[in-house]
């Protein structure tokens, strides 16, 4: 088992840097949502930052993702450049959708990321399907599903653990356990509130992490990633977390008090690992504002690249609902 | 060309097994498709010749299997889906409406789906409100999905395998009444899956059908012959996308049109096919089109109920009558 993790000061602080480059870029995309920039739904990541990162830091590039509609951070974290998710916000062509999808549906074959599905549910058993492949075809890569809690209660939870057990699909589910689906509280909706539990009932091993601990989720990440790899079972991660705003850009948040969020706020992952560094003396002031500077950067360089991207012209407004015309035994024209 | 006569049923199991030999990637997969042969005996005998890496049984688990589908169609394989009914369709129209007409185009054209889902649709046998209905309409709504009926045996053995060379998701709907019925199949498809074809030349009025109604229409034609009505039998063949150039030309030439549909009136693909007539051939109409559809009813068990509730060959003979009778 490779189950010593890159602790040294240099991998930290790159960990440090993906956390921050997403808590920047969705606060940024807050302010443009508010300046009519972005459009749509807006679904901010800001909270749990430590579980893309730390799950995308244990995968490998032919590994799959399927993510939901709260997948910024995701795709930033496996690889999709900040100017493609950002022009994709602004619906233009240069966006990693082409504008198509927005931004609950970013898509990048190269990265073998697979959406941004905006179906609570809908991702596992694709993501299932997609793992099925990869063990036909006798490729050695594993495919990552990244849902919300809110996804348990959905039948499509419940078929998808059972036919990634029964059938040995290398599927890593990683429950994003946010505690609240939409306005709903986790205590409201389930009988059951421990998730690693209910996959566990279908004979997956699953486990609970601190989600708002980058260290232990890369560490419960890369044990289950060699486990996958081992032995083309799915493996079942619920990582506790916390969304420290709304659902999505219609949230009035009278659902909790601000002081349960606050208390959230204080042990939230990035300030977390910047105490813990500063406390071991690994990192300076001086460092943290360098990182600071170098996302202030490239946020910018996204914003001009978004800015002049162009709009899709109207006349492929239905490119792509089918493939390019292809011919078949019988085809006359 | 060789012929040789087939029920529908060997005829899709012919195409499932070329299928099955000219393309590693393909598979079977749904509830009951392996051991127990298929609900409807379509797949009988397969499991035992290609084993279960080729044929699976899932559970009852439509949203989960389909959506399985969509994901490893995703990832290079090319699979063939059966959901027993179309009932049963329902529950996994999330996973076929949501995602595999969608993804292609939501992602800009980086991914498409290359699955064929069959499923059994139809009433006539008696299974009452929640086995026999005919929804190809639910789906030939959708863009980024195609929607076959084969209505004919050769059909049922050839469509299987244009569609698994079609790159988007391609849904195949078999009606339960044609199973049983013997037809003659030949070694290739007449036309690519996406035309109409006139099953029966006539000059005086165009039965346009598709599916199990097809057999009705050339009963009504044959019978329509005896009354010196020579009518033209257009079986669509394709729902999505509909052959409107097909449609248009037989209602030009025999100005008249009535469309016969297995699906219920109100929002039914014959609404939709009486438009195109209306947009596309006014000018060459006679008199005004009509349709033979279901009763707005579920269903029904007993079946002088389920009969009455049909479209029947008599309608369509009195239909032509009348609307030879207006002009």
């Amino acid at each position: 088992m490779k189950q010593k993790l890159h602790l040294d000061r240099a991998h930290l602080l790159a960990q440090l840097k993906q956390m921050l480059r997403i808590r920047r870029f969705e606060e940024k995309c807050a302010e443009l949502y508010a300046q009519e920039k972005i459009r749509g739904f807006l679904h901010l990541y800001i909270g749990e930052e430590a579980i893309a990162v730390g799950v995308m830091s244990t995968l490998s590039a032919k590994d799959n993702i399927v993510a939901t509609y709260r997948e910024h951070g995701h795709a930033l974290a496996r690889g999709l450049s900040m100017k493609s998710i950002l022009a994709e916000m602004y619906g233009r062509t240069n966006g990693c959708s082409r504008g198509r999808g927005g931004s609950m549906h970013l898509f990048d074959k190269s990265n073998h990321f697979y959406g941004g599905n905006a179906i609570v549910g809908g991702g596992l058993p694709l993501a299932a399907g997609l793992a099925m492949a990869n063990k036909r075809n006798e490729k050695q890569a594993l495919t990552v599903c990244f849902f919300g809690e809110g996804a348990v209660a959905e039948g499509e939870f419940h078929e998808a653990m059972n036919l990634a057990v029964l059938w040995q699909l290398p599927v890593l589910f990683i429950c994003e356990n946010n505690r609240y689906a939409m306005g709903t509280a986790l205590a409201l909706s389930e009988s059951e509130i421990n998730i690693a539990k209910k996959a566990n009932s279908y004979g997956m091993a699953a486990e609970q992490v601190d989600g708002m601990n980058v260290v232990d989720v890369e560490a419960a990440s890369s044990k289950a990633v060699e486990q996958i790899r081992q032995t083309n079972k799915p493996y079942f991660l619920e990582c506790q977390s916390y969304r420290f705003r709304g659902h999505s850009s219609f949230d009035g948040q009278l659902y909790r008090d601000k002081a349960e969020v606050k208390l959230w706020q204080e042990k939230g992952p990035v300030i977390r690992l910047i105490s813990w560094l500063k406390e071991n003396n690994r990192l300076e002031d001086e460092e943290l504002s360098n990182i600071e500077a170098e996302i202030k950067d490239e946020i910018q360089a996204a914003i001009v690249f978004a800015e002049q991207g162009e709009w899709e012209p109207i006349a492929d407004l239905a490119k792509d609902v089918y493939s390019p015309a292809y011919t078949t035994q019988g085809e006359q024209s | 060309m060789s012929e040789q006569v087939l029920t529908y049923r060997e005829a899709l199991r012919s195409g499932i097994e070329q299928a099955l030999i000219d393309d590693e990637r393909v598979f079977l997969m749904g509830e009951d498709v392996g051991r127990y042969g298929g609900c409807y005996g379509v797949s009988k005998g397969l499991f035992e010749r290609y084993g279960e890496q080729k044929i699976i049984d899932t559970p009852l688990c439509e949203s989960g299997f389909v959506g399985v589908g969509v994901g490893a169609a995703l990832g290079g394989m090319r699979p063939i889906i059966e959901v027993m009914t179309v009932n049963f369709s329902l529950l996994a129209m999330d996973q076929i409406v949501n995602s595999a007409a969608t993804l292609r185009h939501m992602s800009g054209g980086q991914v498409n789906v290359p699955l064929v889902i069959r499923m059994a649709c139809g009433a006539g046998l008696q299974l009452a409100a929640q086995h026999s209905h005919s929804w190809e309409n639910f789906y030939a709504h959708i863009p980024g999905l195609k929607v076959l009926s084969p209505a004919t045996h050769n059909d049922a053995r050839h469509m299987l395998i244009q569609a698994l060379a079609d790159p988007d998701p391609v849904i195949i709907f078999e009606h339960v009444m044609l199973l049983n019925t013997n037809g003659e199949v030949s070694d290739k498809s007449e036309a690519s899956m996406k035309k109409a074809l006139v099953r029966q030349q006539g000059t005086d009025v165009s039965l346009i059908t598709y599916g199990g109604s097809l057999t009705k229409a050339l009963a009504a034609a044959k019978q329509l012959q005896t009354l010196n009505i020579s009518a033209e039998v257009v079986d669509l063949r394709c729902l999505r996308p509909l052959d409107t150039k097909a449609i248009v030309a037989s209602v030009t030439k025999t100005h008249r049109a009535i469309i016969i549909d297995e699906a219920w009136l109100t929002g039914s693909l014959a609404g939709e096919i009486s438009a195109i007539i209306m947009e596309q051939a006014f000018w060459h109409l006679d008199a005004p089109v009509k349709r033979i559809c279901t009763a707005e009813v579920p269903i029904p068990y007993p079946s002088h109920l389920e009969q009455a509730a049909l479209p029947q060959v008599e309608q369509i003979v009195i239909a032509a009558q009348d609307i030879m009778a207006a002009c």
